[in-house]
């Protein structure tokens, strides 16, 4: 970013440096580590100067946010017009526990919900499946057919709040419901606000909610893109998310490349089918990790939009410059936290936050503390919000857009993960052969990417095992401790007032009804259709969303994949 | 567990002996080798299939589904899979070939009280089976399974031990290995009974089956019966009759079979073929000449290893000093065998 | 000939964390174990036929779903319905357990509780340790029945 001459001078004046004031210095006294690493293992040295940035160009490959390569932020203000949003992932128990605990969510602060469901349904099981039992409303609430909705969101008015749902194979009925409470409240439907995770891509590399085999679980994902932008047009259809990708042990270089080839694949899924990519593009999102590592962290967040923007606009053609954004919500890093010593959690959580908010977030989950026993209490939760309130109201980090732009070491380093990233990249497109969609198929089916995310977990837990990365608290600095943290338990009898209530359900709604929705869904899918319009049929019948995933897995099969470890 | 109970309980179908068996046989306790003793007489009524092939050819989702196949034939199944062992630290990861990841996913094979599914670690040893795979699938004969599948460690070298224990060898490939050099090199085509090509929906399906079939009979009108009748004649494979024409010149010539194992898709015909080649075995008397050839060997090795052990633990015998002798010139080599047989053989009073 | 120590490592129920589950399993067969993983979504009852099968003298079984309480005995319930003895099985869980219910595991019949980030080696040694005690144990309550 400097003229030649002023470089030369940086040059001499480094080796200069060099010589006469750090050698002398370090024969006196060694540095800590032979070499000093990111997570990702990328090598980070002494000290950055201009000459490690000298090939960029501020204007291409930085200018100013708002504007392309929106790698200093998406939007020309940033936090000095609007925070990040803070989104804390929630739900337990039945529809009504989650109910209170999100209007205590919204009377502390909190500006949009986030949804947090059990395994069942997650799974697209209904409570009463033989394979549910036990773990009805355990890590999140549960959810078998529209009633329970109607319990979740009573007095909750759909035009005023977001929501986003963490859920991917049941994704479609999960929208359907949402849309469906909204007509009852006479909410329309261009006015719903949220997201659904529904990426199944990730499933498959790692967090392994497998239901049905990739190919129909992509296809189903086109349908609900080609619903979604006609009939909810402010819903953000997918979060294309690294998060798992994370926490099932990869590297910051592997989540941010297989996250951008995910999301290329989408939109190359999306291109096949028709959809006009300008009014897809601004209901994607992303949703990254943010771990340890503070700059590498910020560097990813950075890459990764300058990636998007490039992508977008010059491989796919997007022409509106909003289809160029990438928007991303962040979670802290679940795996980073210890069991031992939980208090330090806050600490760590507090840099990863920070990291994400100079990263440029769009919305934001803290961690709770507690959360490596057992679901957050309601004590943790909120210390894991007022982190985000005294980052935001307090810190004057967001009081200037980008801070750390402009850092040799944190452009060196966004260039650095941008180049990892795009070797990655290539080697999916070559995999499927100049297309992203089928090489990230294709790399599902062979194990590609579990072979490269269980090796770096493998090889991670090596270093800490032989103490060469250290955990405070764990590793080092152990005490022995008597822990009283108070913990949320969920009741044991969830499970049966759930049972309960599908039953009743089941009895109360027109069985008739139900099955007509059923086959009219079936044979929208065995007929190649978008299957949206007969799930929403499905679902306001109150067929259960183990009904409606049965439907799906009868004509589409369900998908096993051998086990690498 | 008593040797007297898992003896029993093997006899009378008890699962929990057979594994205590087992674990005996493969650690090679005393007790092991008093279970194989008492059991020996009640085996030889299975009916023994190997299978062995590349690594990600699909040999365990084959396994899964022709498991299924032989249980809705009524038949019972005992499953030993071989996985590698390392030789250093004698760790091993077994068995996670059939157990899938997925919600849906063999459920019925787990709980099957019809089916008894064991890993082994091949503990460093090459050749693709464990050293103790023959004794384990005689418990599970006892035990009183119709067929035991044994599947080799599938790590790509030379798996030819297959043989020792298998009466029907099945080799699997897939697509594109067709005149791959490594196929040759690994002696795989002197092994097969039957020679499945699986994931036959990839490109290249029919090129692999022609290529077999012409390298196992180097027979133009062999290749010719087949290319016509082999898939496009069902009933001729359903009844038997392709191969009874195969058999007419050449004995029996091993059929290639396209499977989509995913699918389930060509495991009925390779089931047929198991089934067929059992019976051209027993008929045409192979059965008890393989049979016999492998017993003949084994208990060759067993006496060897027996000699083996009594040289190197009994000291009576005078291994040692006899070695030492031979180090220092007193004595050559070959009078020293002759002197330590003549007191192995009085000693054991023959 | 020394026995080798065979470890069923068992993901039950629904969740698909299985990150924690895999890398043990490596460093447990690293250790000079036979380790046999049932991959995700196993029941109690094809975790415990597993068991018997296998033959095994550790199972560990990691959940991430904090259904613990509900599913670990039903799992040792159905070891013994198998005709196996979960008296001579060393019973590990591993998970996201909060500790006030350790004790109630241990009721249960669990020999060992590992939370989130314990070092493996901790497991390793452990297993060494519980895999003989607990056989003489077993053997010893036999003798005495």
């Amino acid at each position: 970013m400097l003229d030649e001459r002023s470089l030369e001078e940086i040059r001499r004046k480094r080796e200069e440096w060099e010589k006469t004031c750090l050698q002398p210095y370090v024969e006196r006294s060694k540095e800590r580590q032979e070499r000093f690493e990111t997570l990702s293992g990328i090598e980070v040295k002494r000290i950055y100067d201009p000459t490690d940035v000298a090939h960029l160009d501020y204007l291409k490959d930085l200018s100013y946010p708002g504007e392309y390569p929106y790698t200093r932020g998406v939007y020309p203000t940033m936090y000095r017009g609007r925070l990040w949003t803070m989104r804390q992932f929630s739900g337990f128990g039945t529809a009504e526990d989650t109910n209170a605990r999100w209007k205590m969510l919204l009377k502390e602060g909190q500006t949009g919900l986030s949804t947090a469901f059990d395994f069942p349904t997650l799974m697209g099981l209904d409570s009463d499946d033989p394979l549910a039992d036990g773990e009805v409303g355990k890590v999140g609430v549960a959810v078998d057919t529209l009633k329970d909705f109607e319990i979740l969101f009573d007095g909750i008015p759909l035009d005023k709040v977001s929501t986003s749902f963490t859920i991917n194979p049941p994704a479609g009925i999960i929208l359907a419901m949402y849309v469906a409470i909204g007509d009852m409240q006479g909410v329309p439907r261009n006015q719903l606000r949220g997201t659904i995770q529904n990426d199944m891509l990730k499933e498959f590399h790692a967090q392994n909610t497998l239901i049905l085999p990739p190919e129909p679980s992509v296809k189903i994902i086109t349908d609900i893109f080609e619903w979604g932008v006609e009939e909810v047009p402010k819903f953000n259809l997918i979060s294309i998310s690294g998060y798992h990708i994370r926490e099932a042990g990869s590297t910051a270089v592997q989540e941010l490349a297989f996250t951008i080839a995910d999301g290329m694949a989408y939109v190359e899924a999306a291109i096949e089918r028709g959809i006009d990519i300008d009014k897809l593009a601004p209901q994607l999102s992303f949703f990254f990790n943010s771990h340890n590592n503070f700059f590498e962290e910020i560097a990813k967040f950075r890459a990764a939009r300058r990636m998007w923007a490039k992508i977008m606009r010059d491989e796919y053609g997007a022409k509106n410059p909003r289809s160029w954004w990438l928007k991303f919500h962040t979670q802290t890093a679940g795996c980073s936290l210890t069991a031992q010593q939980p208090l330090n959690n806050i600490v760590r959580t507090t840099i990863q936050a920070m990291a994400a908010v100079l990263g440029g977030t769009q919305s934001l989950h803290t961690n709770s503390f507690d959360e490596a026993w057992a679901l957050p209490s309601e004590e943790a939760v909120r210390v894991a919000l007022r982190t985000q309130q005294i980052i935001a109201y307090e810190s004057g980090i967001p009081d200037t857009i980008d801070p750390l732009g402009g850092s040799y070491y944190v452009e060196w380093l966004t260039d650095k993960m941008e180049k990892l990233a795009w070797d990655y990249i290539e080697r999916i497109r070559k995999m499927g052969e100049g297309s992203v969609l089928r090489g990230v198929l294709k790399g599902i089916e062979t194990g590609f990417f579990i072979k490269e995310i269980s090796n770096a977990a493998a090889s991670y837990q090596r270093d800490v095992e032989e103490g060469r990365k250290i955990i405070v608290g764990v590793n080092k600095f152990a005490i022995e401790e008597k822990l009283k943290i108070p913990i949320l338990k969920v009741d044991p009898e969830v499970q049966r007032r759930q049972i309960e209530r599908l039953k009743n359900v089941k009895a109360e709604r027109d069985n008739e009804a139900v099955k007509d929705a059923l086959d009219w869904l079936r044979s929208a899918a065995e007929n190649n259709e978008n299957v949206m319009p007969a799930i929403l049929g499905a679902v306001k019948s109150y067929a259960t969303v183990g009904e409606i995933m049965g439907v799906l897995k009868e004509v589409y099969g369900t998908y096993k994949k051998p086990i690498i470890i | 567990m008593e040797v007297e109970e898992i003896v029993e309980g093997i006899l009378l179908g008890n699962k929990r002996a057979l594994a205590r068996g087992i674990t005996y046989v493969e650690n090679d306790f005393p007790e092991g080798k008093e279970v194989m003793k008492r059991i020996y007489k009640h085996t030889g009524r299975a009916h023994v299939v190997g299978i062995t092939g590349f690594p990600g050819v699909g040999k365990s989702t084959t396994v899964s589904k022709l498991t299924q196949e032989f249980r809705k034939r009524g038949k019972k199944v005992g499953i030993v899979a071989v996985d590698p062992g390392s030789p250093f630290t004698g760790g091993a990861l077994l068995g996670d070939r059939l157990r899938m990841d997925g919600l849906d996913t063999n459920r019925q094979l787990w709980l099957d009280p019809g089916v008894f599914f064991r890993s082994m670690s091949s503990r460093g040893k090459a050749g693709g089976l464990a050293a103790k795979t023959g004794d384990v699938v005689r418990l599970m004969d006892a035990f009183g399974f119709d067929v035991i599948m044994v599947e080799t460690v599938g790590a790509g070298q030379s798996e030819v031990d297959i043989i020792e224990v298998a009466d029907t060898a099945i080799v699997v490939l897939m697509p594109e290995m067709g005149d791959d050099i490594q196929i040759n090199k690994a002696g795989i085509l002197e092994i097969g009974d039957i020679y499945v090509v699986n994931k036959a929906d990839l490109g290249g399906a029919e090129k692999t089956e022609k290529w077999l079939k012409a390298m196992l009979m180097m027979d133009q009108e062999a290749v010719e019966i087949l290319s016509k009748t082999t898939h496009a004649d069902e009933a001729a494979v359903e009844s038997g009759e392709i191969f009874a024409r195969m058999k007419k010149g050449k004995g029996w010539i091993p059929p290639v079979i396209k499977t989509i194992a995913d699918r389930g898709e060509g495991i009925e015909e390779l089931a047929n073929a198991i089934e067929e080649h059992k019976r051209f075995m027993e008929e045409s008397g192979l059965l008890k000449e393989r049979r016999a050839r492998r017993l003949s060997r084994e208990l060759f090795d067993l006496i060897m290893d027996e000699i083996k052990e009594r040289l190197a633990t009994d000291e009576s015998l005078g291994f040692r000093e006899m070695v030492d002798r031979v180090i220092n010139n007193e004595i050559d080599p070959h009078t020293a065998v002759e002197q330590i047989l003549k007191v192995l053989i009085k000693e054991n009073g023959v | 000939m020394e026995k080798k120590i065979r470890v069923l490592v068992a993901k039950v129920g629904l969740d698909g964390h299985d990150r924690g589950a895999k890398v043990v399993a490596r460093f447990l067969r690293d250790a000079g174990f036979e380790v046999i993983y049932t991959g995700l979504h196993r029941t109690p009852q094809e975790v415990a036929m597993a068991a018997v099968q296998e033959d095994v003298d550790v199972v560990g079984i990691s959940l991430h779903s904090g259904a613990h309480m509900a599913l670990v005995p039903k799992v040792i319930n159905y070891i013994r319905e198998y005709g196996g003895d979960p008296d001579e099985i060393v019973i590990l869980v591993g998970g996201i357990i909060p500790e006030d219910e350790f004790d109630d595991l241990k009721a249960m019949g669990v020999d060992g509780v590992f939370i989130p980030g314990t070092p493996i080696s901790e497991i390793i040694d452990f297993i060494k340790e519980m895999v003989p005690k607990k056989k003489e144990q077993a053997r010893k309550k036999k003798a005495v029945a």
